[in-house]
C-alpha cells in the first residue's frame, strides 16, 4: 500500500514538473499577451532613428486604452511638435498643425514609415493580442544573450495581418519576445525586432529599449527607447476623439 | 538626248505613266514615312528633355540607381553650392533643380474632411525666380486651360482631368500627402491657380507642378533636390557636346567616390533613349530598304512588261543597227528620267502631306487613354532638310534598278535571228 502510495507522489510530481514542458506554441503566446496586456497605458518615449546619413530622434507621448484605442502626440522635433495621431479600431486619422487638417491614413498609406522610422501606421496599428492574430508552433530552443527562449514560428489566422508570418524568440522565464524576424506572404523578411533591455514595471516585464529594422529600407535600424510609462491609468474618454487632435 | 527622252516619256504615256506613278506614290509614302519617323523621334526626345532628363541631368550616385522610383532620400545635399559650381563651369548650360515626387492629392470638405483623394506624380521646379526658363521649358503656358501659372509661394498647377475627377476649383485650398526626405509621412497644403493639358495622356491622369521652394520646404530637403537638370542655352541637345561635358564632370577628382557623389549623365544615358532611338533607327532604316527592294521588284515587273510590250521597237532598233549596250544604256536614262520626274513629283506631293501631319497632326488620344509612356496624344511629323531628298533614295536607285534588271533581256535578243522574229 506504501508502495502505490509512493508510484502515485512520484507519478503527480512527475506530471507537475513537465506540466510546463508540455507548454503549446499557443499557451507561450497568451502569456506573452498576459504580460504585455493592460486596460489602458501612458507612455513617453523616443525613436532613434539612424538613417544612411543623419540621425534623428523623434519624442512622443501616447496614450492607449485596450487594443482598439491609441493617441499619440509627438514632442520632438520642432518639425513635426504637434502632429498628432489618432487610433481607434481599424482606422487612423492624423493631424498637422502645418495644414491644421485631419486625415485619414488608409490604404498603402499604413506602409509608409512613420517618422522616418523603421516602423510604419501598420505596425502601430498591430496592437491587437499575437494569441488572436496568430497560431504557434514551437520549433526549438534556443539561447538569446545568455536566456532561454523558445523559438515560435507564427502563422497568420486572420485576414489583414501586417505579416504573414513571424520567428518569435520568447523569453522562457520573463515571457518576452527577445528578437523578432517578420515576414511577407512570399517568405521574405520584412522586418527584425530585437528588444535590448527590458525592466520590471509594476509587476510585468516590459521592453525599455528596442530596435526596429526594416529589412526593405537602408539606414541602420530604429531605436525604440520607452523613457516612462505607467499601466492601468484613468484616461478620460475626449482623449480618443477627433475632436482632441486639433487640441 | 535629255530632250529626245522627255519627248518620248511625254507623247507615249503608256511608256511612263505606270513607272511614273509607282515612282510618285513610292516616293512620297517615303517622304511621309521619314518626316514622321523623324517627328515621332523629335516628339519623344523633346518629352523626354523636358519632363525627364533635361539635356544633361546631376544626381547622387545612389539616387541614379533607382531614379524612376524618385528616392528622395537619396537626393544631392549641399545643393546651392553645386549650383554655382555647375554654373560656373558650365556656362553654357541653363541649370535647373528639381524635385520629383509621388503621394496623394486630398481635397477637403466644407468642414476639413476628406472630399476627395487621388494619386499624384509631383514635380518641384523653379516656377518663381526671374531667371527661369522652367515654364518656358515644360510649355506650361500653352498647356495651361484656366486659370493661371503659380506667381507666388503657395501655389500650384493641376490637370485638368485631375480638377475634373476630383471636383476641384481654381483658387482650393489642397492637401499633398507625401513622404519627405527622411523618410516620414508629411503632408501641406498648397492653393490650386491654374489647370493643365499637355496631350500626353501618361502625364495628364496625375501630374502636379509647384515651385521647388515651396516642395523643398514641405519634403524637408533644405538645400537639398532629387535632379539639377542642364538644358542647351540654345535648346537644342548636342549629344556630342553632352557626352564631354558628363565626362569631364564624372572625372572630377574633387568628386567624392561615395554613394552620395554627384554624378552627371546626358539625355540619351539618363532615358535610356540611346538604346531605343537605335533601335528606332535601325527599324526605319530596314523599312525604308524593304520599301525600295518591293518598289524595285515593281518596277522591274513594269520594265519587263514595257520590254514585252516594246519587243517590236528593241528589235527594229537593233535591226537599223543600233547596238545592244547602246539601247541599253537608253533604257537606264530613259528610266532614270522617269524616277526623277516621278521623285520630284512624290517629294513635292510627300513634303505636302508632311507640312499637313506637322502642323494638324493625328490625333490618338482615344489609344493613349491608359497608356504610361510619355508620348504625345497628336502624332505629328517633322519636316527636316532630309526630307527634301530621302525620296531620291527609292525614286531613282528603284527605277535604276528595276530598268538594270529587266533591261538585261536586250542582250539576249539574238540579231540574226531578228528577220525570223519579224516573219514571224
Amino acid at each position: 500500500m506504501r508502495k502505490i502510495g509512493l508510484l502515485a507522489i512520484m507519478i503527480a510530481v512527475v506530471t507537475l514538473v513537465s506540466a510546463d514542458d508540455r507548454l503549446t506554441g499557443d499557451d507561450i503566446l497568451r502569456k506573452v499577451d498576459e504580460n504585455f496586456g493592460a486596460d489602458s497605458k501612458i507612455s513617453e518615449s523616443e525613436m532613434k532613428i539612424k538613417g544612411e546619413r543623419v540621425t534623428r530622434t523623434v519624442k512622443l507621448k501616447s496614450w492607449t486604452e485596450g487594443t482598439v484605442k491609441s493617441f499619440t502626440e509627438y514632442l520632438a522635433p520642432a518639425r513635426e511638435k504637434g502632429t498628432k495621431m489618432l487610433k481607434l479600431d481599424d482606422q487612423l486619422w492624423i493631424y498637422t498643425p502645418q495644414t491644421d487638417r485631419i486625415i485619414r491614413i488608409s490604404g498603402h498609406m499604413l506602409r509608409q514609415s512613420v517618422m522616418g522610422s523603421d516602423l510604419s501606421y501598420e505596425d502601430l496599428m498591430d496592437d491587437a493580442r499575437y494569441s488572436e492574430m496568430y497560431e504557434a508552433e514551437i520549433t526549438r530552443e534556443d539561447t538569446l544573450d545568455g536566456r532561454a527562449c523558445w523559438v515560435l514560428i507564427l502563422e497568420a489566422k486572420v485576414e489583414n495581418v501586417a505579416y504573414h508570418s513571424r520567428e518569435v524568440w520568447v523569453d522562457q522565464e520573463r515571457f518576452i519576445p527577445l528578437k523578432e524576424n517578420r515576414f511577407a506572404k512570399s517568405g521574405k523578411l520584412l522586418k527584425y525586432t530585437e528588444i535590448k533591455s527590458v525592466s520590471r514595471i509594476d509587476g510585468r516585464w516590459y521592453p525599455e529599449r528596442m530596435l526596429f529594422k526594416d529589412d526593405l529600407k537602408g539606414g541602420q535600424g530604429t531605436e525604440f527607447v520607452i523613457n516612462k510609462v505607467s499601466f492601468d491609468m484613468d484616461i478620460p474618454g475626449h482623449v480618443f476623439s477627433k475632436a482632441s487632435l486639433r487640441k | 538626248m535629255i530632250r529626245f527622252l522627255l519627248k518620248g516619256i511625254l507623247r507615249d504615256r503608256s511608256r511612263s505613266l505606270f513607272p511614273m506613278l509607282v515612282v510618285i506614290g513610292g516616293v512620297m509614302l517615303t517622304v511621309v514615312l521619314y518626316s514622321w519617323m523623324m517627328g515621332f523621334e523629335k516628339d519623344i526626345v523633346r518629352a523626354n528633355a523636358s519632363f525627364r532628363s533635361g539635356h544633361l541631368i546631376v544626381m547622387s550616385r545612389a539616387y541614379a540607381e533607382d531614379s524612376d522610383q524618385m528616392p528622395n532620400d537619396l537626393a544631392c545635399l549641399g545643393v546651392a553650392d553645386l549650383l554655382t559650381e555647375l554654373k560656373h563651369q558650365y556656362p553654357d548650360v541653363f541649370w535647373s533643380p528639381r524635385i520629383r515626387f509621388a503621394g496623394l492629392i486630398d481635397v477637403p470638405d466644407s468642414s476639413g474632411e476628406t472630399a476627395a483623394q487621388g494619386p499624384i506624380l509631383g514635380l518641384g521646379v523653379d516656377l518663381l525666380s526671374a531667371k527661369t526658363i522652367e515654364p518656358e521649358v515644360l510649355n506650361l503656358s500653352q498647356a495651361l486651360v484656366a486659370g493661371r501659372l503659380p506667381s507666388s509661394p503657395g501655389e500650384m498647377l493641376i490637370t485638368e482631368e485631375m480638377a475634373g475627377r476630383l471636383h476641384i476649383d481654381l483658387g482650393q485650398k489642397v492637401t499633398i500627402i507625401t513622404t519627405s526626405m527622411y523618410g516620414s509621412l508629411t503632408t501641406f497644403n498648397l492653393i490650386v491657380s491654374g489647370t493643365i493639358r499637355f496631350g500626353i495622356a501618361a502625364m495628364d491622369r496625375g501630374l502636379v507642378f509647384a515651385d521647388i521652394n515651396d516642395i523643398s520646404s514641405g519634403l524637408d530637403m533644405n538645400d537639398a533636390a532629387g535632379e539639377i537638370v542642364g538644358f542647351f542655352n540654345d535648346g537644342r541637345y548636342r549629344p556630342t557636346e553632352a557626352d564631354q561635358i558628363s565626362k569631364t564632370f564624372n572625372s572630377n577628382p574633387e568628386s567624392q567616390p561615395d554613394r552620395f557623389e554627384p554624378v552627371m549623365m546626358t539625355l540619351m544615358k539618363h532615358s535610356g533613349l540611346e538604346a531605343t532611338l537605335k533601335m528606332y533607327r535601325y527599324v526605319s532604316g530596314s523599312l525604308v530598304t524593304i520599301f525600295v527592294a518591293a518598289m524595285s521588284i515593281v518596277l522591274w515587273n513594269a520594265g519587263l512588261l514595257g520590254s514585252i510590250r516594246r519587243y517590236g521597237e528593241f528589235g527594229i532598233r537593233l535591226a537599223i543597227g543600233e547596238t545592244q549596250g547602246h539601247l541599253y544604256r537608253f533604257l537606264i536614262a530613259e528610266s532614270a528620267l522617269i524616277g526623277l520626274i516621278g521623285t520630284v513629283v512624290g517629294t513635292i506631293l510627300g513634303l505636302l502631306s508632311s507640312w499637313y501631319l506637322q502642323e494638324v497632326g493625328i490625333d490618338i488620344s482615344s489609344v493613349m487613354k491608359n497608356a504610361s509612356i510619355v508620348m504625345s496624344d497628336v502624332l505629328r511629323a517633322q519636316i527636316t532638310w532630309t526630307s527634301y531628298f530621302i525620296g531620291f533614295i527609292p525614286g531613282l536607285a528603284a527605277t535604276l534598278l528595276g530598268s538594270m534588271i529587266s533591261g538585261l533581256g536586250i542582250y539576249r535578243r539574238q540579231t540574226s535571228q531578228l528577220t525570223k522574229e519579224f516573219e514571224a
